[in-house]
């Protein structure tokens, strides 16, 4: 896009071309948090009634209360800037848009259908796992510059919660990608095209119980009841965001709502088939990209609103949690980080890797893969460094015919470089 | 006025907020305020590794240094802290000496990051392809040249160049070097064992730390500044 | 503009790496509060696997094929894992000194002193 828009410009301001399509990328990818957020205020505010036995907002744009998080967020946006008299004003001013920016950051990686992401990393799963351990900042620095101690108090606790609860969740992640080989996360999507019985969740019972395992560690690490200490209103009024008024509570609102969005997607992908839906639809009406442009953006469309669904069902289903359970102290939720969750998750990774390398093709639930638009060529690239060897792919990998998998390759044979084996 | 190299743009920002807020770190005197501009200093050298090409080290950047040890530092940080935080300044002539043993190591790295040809800038695939007609005992390694060459000449104009590094570092550490399968020396092969041992060794020591920090950090009776010859063991 | 256009090259990133390490080095000398040596700790280290990472690139030298490749990576790879175990070790050292003296002062550390 950035080429066609270059062609129009003089060629002195031919970089504008760039920095335009850079920006309009930018401004619609922003929409995700700012959208996301509002809709999820605006579910947990129905949910929660309904499981409270009562009716939500019903007044402000009909029945269901639709236009009531237009008026919130007006109301945040029109609300008084407060600021503590002995805060330290840069960073006071500054944390919550740390917490934004990194949990935006990993909406660059994520990608919503096969091939629509902004930038697809060939690591971009582990991506996403730092940045979104980066939001921990916001957290403390606004408890710092609160000049407050119970903001102090929040954001301590809450720094201890995600940092310990990034130690499981690195685990049950890697579980998938052992599974796949990559961590490539729009080629782990395409892996499991075709039925749902592809899915990795199914793929075998240690991925089933790792993705309960992931979903309880990505709660914890996005702060969401049960294990929501930090913003606990009871005890601490509003933990590290007791002294943010108006927009700038807004700002570390919808890095939470932007960072439950995220991680239910990264749930997706991982476990869920991603954009695939349960029965290859797409496929058999057509809808791919070898059968032309349009259609094939006509297929990928529908795998976005597959995925866009899976999303809003991680989110919701952790909003039903939050209402359902109540809250965990401290101590017990380092108890369950470290005596439930990394035990159960080292045990898994055990089995996982223990089962993909006694049955590399996995066992009965596996169907024959429809709609395959997973180029096995990739598999063998895969192997091939930047650009140092000689183009001969490096070394032959071993594919199976149901579920392309990476298994290492033999040393005996690498010193025989020929064409990759199929 | 030649396009814009947009490698050499995002190098040049990160390059700036990596330095820029590596001195603010040295000058600054409130301790949660260094540790912030370390943040964003190690961010940016985060950057600066995609730009090279280390994707999988970028991460890891990311991942452990800044979303690891920073935490640890701030929270270091906020235990180490009594009352409002003071600020310790430091002596002159201790900045004198500072200064002066860096203005040394600045005269002795600076040139010497210039010195060798080959780092200083790349060429264009056009003067590669001269420079290999010209001497052709270079033309024996087209093909690697050919490649470093396209990745250079893609640089060069601008084109998405994705390299995939996390695969080959897994299996180095593990063992096999699939990046160097074929090397140009061959009395090298018999040697090439990747580096398993360093990553068992490492695992260890990582255990060995674990269990040490976690004893040294035990909570212990704090000597009051009433008795401040009382210790506990 | 025309610095815009220039491809980068090794020299650039061992500019930076320069810079980093001297930055470290002063922050080691210069700060009184443990923490801050520390961070001049990380620094250093920073700077070492800059020049790293610039040395293992395939995009920034202009003669063939004569980058450390994926050793530099791997190194760096090390270097970040041991910077961090460092760090561990140092902190909790500083929490006892915390805990002893009541101060997180280093020049206060004077009682050996002949």
């Amino acid at each position: 896009m950035a080429e066609a828009l270059a062609n129009y410009l003089p060629h002195s301001l031919e970089w504008l071309a760039y920095v335009v399509v850079g920006l309009v990328q930018c401004a619609l990818l922003l929409l995700v948090p700012f959208v996301g957020a509002m809709f999820f205020v605006w579910v947990e505010r129905k949910v929660s009634a309904r499981i409270q036995d009562r009716l939500g907002p019903t007044r402000c744009g009909g029945r269901f209360g639709w236009l009531q998080l237009l008026a919130d967020g007006l109301k945040l946006i029109t609300k008084e800037d407060l600021r503590p008299k002995d805060a330290d004003a840069v960073l006071f001013l500054l944390a919550p848009y740390i917490s934004f920016c990194a949990s935006f950051m990993a909406l660059l990686a994520l990608p919503f259908s096969n091939g629509w992401v902004v930038q697809n990393m060939n690591v971009g799963l582990f991506f996403i796992l730092a940045v979104l351990g980066l939001e921990v900042f916001g957290v403390i620095l606004a408890g710092y510059a609160s000049a407050s101690k119970w903001s102090l108090f929040g954001a301590m606790r809450e720094a201890a919660q995600v940092v310990s609860y990034e130690v499981p969740l690195g685990m049950c992640v890697v579980v998938p990608v052992v599974i796949t080989g990559t961590m490539n996360l729009v080629d782990i999507g395409n892996m499991q095209a075709g039925l749902f019985t592809n899915w990795l969740i199914f793929h075998d019972p240690f991925t089933f119980v790792t993705f309960w395992v992931y979903f309880t560690c990505a709660t914890a690490s996005v702060n969401r009841a049960p294990f929501d200490l930090a913003e606990a209103e009871s005890e601490l009024v509003a933990g590290f965001h007791t002294e943010y008024s108006g927009f700038r509570w807004l700002a570390f609102f919808m890095a939470e709502y932007g960072s439950m969005f995220i991680v239910s997607g990264l749930g997706a992908i991982l476990f869920f088939g991603g954009w695939n839906g349960p029965i290859p639809i797409a496929h058999w009406l057509g809808l791919t990209v070898e059968n032309g442009p349009v259609l094939g953006f006509i297929g990928n469309l529908l795998g976005c609103f597959n995925f866009i669904f899976k999303c809003v069902a991680g989110v919701t289903f952790m909003i039903w949690v939050r209402w359902t359970l109540p809250r965990l102290r401290i101590d017990q939720v380092m108890q369950v980080c470290l005596k439930y969750c990394v035990p159960i998750a080292a045990v898994m990774f055990l089995g996982a890797t223990t089962w993909t390398y006694l049955l590399p093709g996995g066992v009965g639930l596996r169907s024959m893969p429809y709609g395959m638009r997973y180029d096995t060529t990739n598999v063998s690239a895969a192997f091939q460094p930047a650009a140092v060897v000689p183009p001969a792919p490096a070394a032959p990998v071993q594919v199976n015919q149901k579920l392309p998998q990476a298994s290492p390759p033999k040393i005996a044979q690498a010193d025989v470089p020929g064409p990759g084996r199929n | 006025m030649d396009a814009i190299n947009w490698h050499t743009f995002f190098f040049l920002l990160f390059a700036l907020v990596a330095c820029a807020f590596a001195v603010g770190v040295v000058l600054a005197t409130n301790i949660v305020r260094m540790a912030l501009y370390l943040i964003v200093s190690l961010g940016a050298t985060s950057g600066l590794f995609f730009l090279a090409g280390a994707d999988f080290v970028a991460a890891m950047q990311l991942m452990i240094y800044v979303g690891g040890t920073l935490v640890l530092l701030i929270f270091g940080v906020m235990l180490t802290a009594k009352g409002p935080f003071i600020s310790m300044k430091t002596g002159g002539g201790d900045w004198i000496l500072a200064c002066l043993l860096s203005g040394c190591l600045a005269a002795f790295l600076l040139p010497a990051a210039f010195a060798v040809p080959g780092w200083r800038n790349v060429r264009h695939a056009a003067d590669t392809a001269a420079v290999n007609a010209a001497q052709p005992e270079i033309a024996e390694a087209a093909d690697a040249s050919n490649a470093t060459a396209e990745a250079n000449s893609a640089v060069a104009t601008n084109a998405p160049v994705q390299t995939r590094t996390a695969t080959p570092l897994g299996m180095g550490l593990l063992g096999p070097r699939v990046d160097t399968l074929d090397p140009d020396d061959a009395s090298l092969v018999a040697g090439m064992s990747g580096y398993l041992l360093p990553f068992e060794i490492i695992s260890m020591h990582l255990l060995v730390v674990l269990v040490g920090a976690a004893y040294l950090a035990r909570t212990k009776r704090r000597a009051d500044s009433r008795n401040p010859g009382a210790r506990n063991a | 503009m025309d610095l815009l256009s220039q491809p980068v090259g090794v020299s650039h990133y061992l500019v930076v790496g320069a810079i980093l390490f001297i930055s470290g080095v002063v922050c080691m000398a210069v700060k009184r509060n443990a923490i801050g040596v520390l961070m001049g700790i990380e620094l250093v280290l920073n700077g070492a696997n800059v020049n790293f990472v610039a040395f293992s690139s395939n995009f920034l030298r202009s003669d063939q094929g004569h980058s450390l490749g994926l050793d530099g990576q791997l190194i760096s790879l090390f270097v970040i894992v041991l910077a961090a175990a460092e760090a561990a070790v140092a902190l909790a050292i500083a929490l006892n000194y915390y805990n002893n003296h009541s101060t997180i002062d280093v020049d206060r550390a004077d009682e050996l002193k002949g």
